[in-house]
């Protein structure tokens, strides 16, 4: 049997789920053995041309060009995995989802014809199959080896959707909005991170989106009771997720 | 209070020698100490740490840590986790696997030597708790290896109640402030009055008898046992809530199609919390892991909770994909279908799944509910048959 080739591809994002992949230190050289890294431009300029065993897309859809080039990345591989908050869910840029493109590109830009962009910022997922979407913002270097690693053994990634509570809970972490009446997204929000906010005294940002039965109704007047008015609980939700929460608001 | 003949007084000195001694045996010792804005539960390494002067005020989906003028150390009712923390982790591994170059696969069941414990200041409500666990992951057929062997290793110093919380409910649900019978190795009674501040001290085991021994304490006293009895007895009468005085299992039963699971689903998160902080609850899932060669692999166990949509997903998809059905699930295993499974409520009125539930979902006020609908239910349908 050859060995699987792995491509990673970044459309509208920051490169850091990307550079996961990079600080997986420990396992790169197994990695290394495993899968023949065919197109990692971040790692390294030599690429060979596809199809892909498979492909990690990072990044949102925000022009045309990249909904072209999103449809030729699917044509290549065979297994297509999103990872992070811009290609599961559109990511802060999905923040024009709200507001007038144009009159942004005509505030910021000399030339605004210049520009050739989409009037929304969409996950992947809204332009092709995707076989597996891994959230957050950034993604965690765990889940991240977990889907390769699930890949390659032919199984399905082991990465829940409930609720960050419940890795909040099994960590021994005092509840931020009981014990403090810190406002939390944990209740509504993907697990993945290991609820690191919680565990340092902070109340959860969302960064993993909703999570797979998310009851946004009834979180959002335990944020007004903890002292947040209906502008600042909308720009709670509307960091690194914001269309996947907005639908949920509105569901 | 009654069946175990009291059989010394400790002071805060004693306390500490009593903790010195057990750790010398080689035990973990676990107890209250304070963390982030709560009494949690963790190890501790002298009475130092233990929750002197800090106590608790609790409300449904609220808790605040305050601080106690009496500089009582077990005056504060329960935090986010319980024994079973330590007793049934939330995270175990069970067995690995090896594929050799030649394609063998050898299989290694997990066998660590387990930590000794020693559980200082276990309520008399998670006591019974884990007695019920005790049945049900010591018990049956196929025993919980691990568990049983940190269970059958840990010895359990008991802290009967003084102060109840605005969210226990013990009483209600066949239980009591009091440590009485047996399943503990010595029970603590804290006392605090002019005679100072000091501890009653009844002997439930041999391995008990040897730890008093072992520190320095006087002979109980009238005076002592009096105060112990009367703030034991005056926490009867001032539990926070109480569960519906009804035939529970009934209730649940003819209440599987009541209109209160809508309203109670529209409020739950179906966030898990109540039944992570349960000290009864002890569902776990499994994790399959393999390293990226494919020559190793792991099977762990991992805390689980009726509330994840994936937990009752079979073939094709989630049997209990609604928050309706999940609520439900919860509380009828809790209240009703435990006894057909484990002879016992599932319940044993600690009040964490009131504490701890961000919004404050409260048990006890959803049987009212749905006993309230029932009654509602029954006379209707009487007038129908009387009408008739
Ligand atoms: S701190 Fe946040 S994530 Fe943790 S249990 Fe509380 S609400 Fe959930
Ligand atoms: S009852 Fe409360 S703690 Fe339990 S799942 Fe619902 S919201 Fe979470
Ligand atoms: S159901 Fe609630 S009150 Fe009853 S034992 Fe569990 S956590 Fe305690
Ligand atoms: S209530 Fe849910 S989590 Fe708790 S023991 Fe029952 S099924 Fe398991």
């Amino acid at each position: 049997m050859s060995v699987p080739t792995l491509a990673v591809f970044k459309l509208a994002s920051c490169d850091g789920c990307q550079l996961t992949l990079l600080d997986c230190e420990d396992e790169l050289l197994t990695l290394a053995g495993e899968v023949r890294i065919a197109h990692f431009l971040e790692a390294s300029s030599a690429v060979t041309p596809g199809p892909y065993d498979l492909a990690l897309v990072e990044g949102s859809v925000t022009t045309p060009a990249d909904a072209e080039r999103v449809r030729e990345i699917r044509a290549q591989s065979r297994h297509l995995v999103t990872i992070g908050a811009c290609a599961t869910a559109g990511g802060i840029q999905a923040l024009r989802n709200f507001a007038d493109v144009e009159e942004f590109t005509r505030a910021v830009y000399a030339r605004p014809d210049y520009i050739d962009v989409l009037a929304t910022s969409t996950p992947v997922s809204d332009h092709v199959d995707v076989d597996f979407e891994l959230r957050g913002c950034p993604i965690d270097r765990k889940q991240l080896l977990e889907v390769i690693t699930a890949y390659l053994a032919g199984r399905k990634p082991d990465i829940p959707d409930h609720s960050v509570c419940f890795a909040c809970k099994r960590r021994g972490t005092v509840c931020v909005t009981v014990a403090h009446g810190t406002p939390c997204l944990g209740p509504v929000t993907h697990a993945g991170c290991g609820a690191i906010c919680p565990a340092y005294g902070r109340g959860c940002y969302g960064c993993f989106g909703p999570s797979g039965s998310p009851n946004l109704r009834a979180l959002i007047p335990l944020l007004h009771r903890d002292g947040m008015d209906d502008r600042a609980v909308e720009r709670l939700l509307r960091t690194f997720n914001a269309p996947a929460f907005d639908k949920e608001v509105r569901s | 209070m009654t069946n175990n003949p009291a059989t010394g007084v400790l002071d805060r000195d004693g306390l500490s020698a009593l903790i010195e001694v057990l750790a010398a045996q080689g035990r973990t010792v676990i107890g209250p100490t304070v963390r982030d804005g709560a009494i949690v539960l963790a190890e501790i390494g002298s009475a130092d740490d233990l929750p002197f002067g800090w106590g608790s005020e609790v409300e449904a989906g609220r808790y605040r840590l305050v601080p106690r003028a009496d500089g009582a150390v077990f005056a504060h009712t329960a935090g986010p986790q319980s024994w079973k923390t330590f007793l049934h982790p939330q995270r175990e591994k069970l067995w690995s696997a090896e594929r050799t170059p030649d394609g063998a696969l050898s299989v290694t069941e997990d066998d660590p030597e387990q930590t000794s414990y020693a559980f200082l200041g276990v309520r008399p409500c998670d006591l019974r708790a884990i007695t019920i666990q005790d049945r049900v992951l010591a018990g049956g057929r196929y025993p919980d290896r691990g568990y049983r062997e940190r269970r059958t290793g840990a010895f359990l110093i008991a802290a009967e109640c003084t102060e109840p919380g605005a969210t226990c409910f013990c009483v209600s649900m066949g239980g009591g402030p009091a440590v009485d019978g047996s399943g503990f190795d010595l029970a603590l009674t804290e006392v605090l009055d002019q005679g100072g501040h000091r501890f009653l001290v009844r002997v439930g085991s041999e391995a008990g008898r040897d730890a008093l021994d072992g520190v320095p304490h006087a002979p109980a006293d009238a005076e002592t046992e009096y105060a112990a009895r009367a703030a034991v007895d005056a926490a009867r009468d001032r539990m926070g809530r109480a569960m519906p005085p009804v035939d529970l299992r009934t209730l649940m039963g003819e209440s599987l199609e009541a209109d209160r699971w809508d309203d109670v689903a529209a409020r739950c998160l179906t966030c898990g919390n109540c039944t992570m902080v349960c000290p009864t609850c002890f569902c776990t899932t499994t994790e399959e892991v393999t390293d990226l060669t494919g020559d190793h692999a792991e099977r762990w166990l991992r805390w689980d909770s009726c509330f994840d949509v994936a937990f009752s997903h079979l073939h094709g998809g989630p049997v209990r994909a609604s928050a309706r059905s999940r609520y439900r699930q919860w509380l009828t295993h809790k209240l009703s279908t435990w006894y057909e499974q484990f002879g016992s409520s599932g319940c044993v009125g600690c009040g964490r799944c009131v504490t701890w539930c961000p919004v404050g979902i409260d048990i006890t006020e959803e049987a009212a509910a749905l006993h309230d609908e029932r009654a509602g239910r029954l006379r209707h349908e009487k007038q129908k048959e009387t009408q008739r």
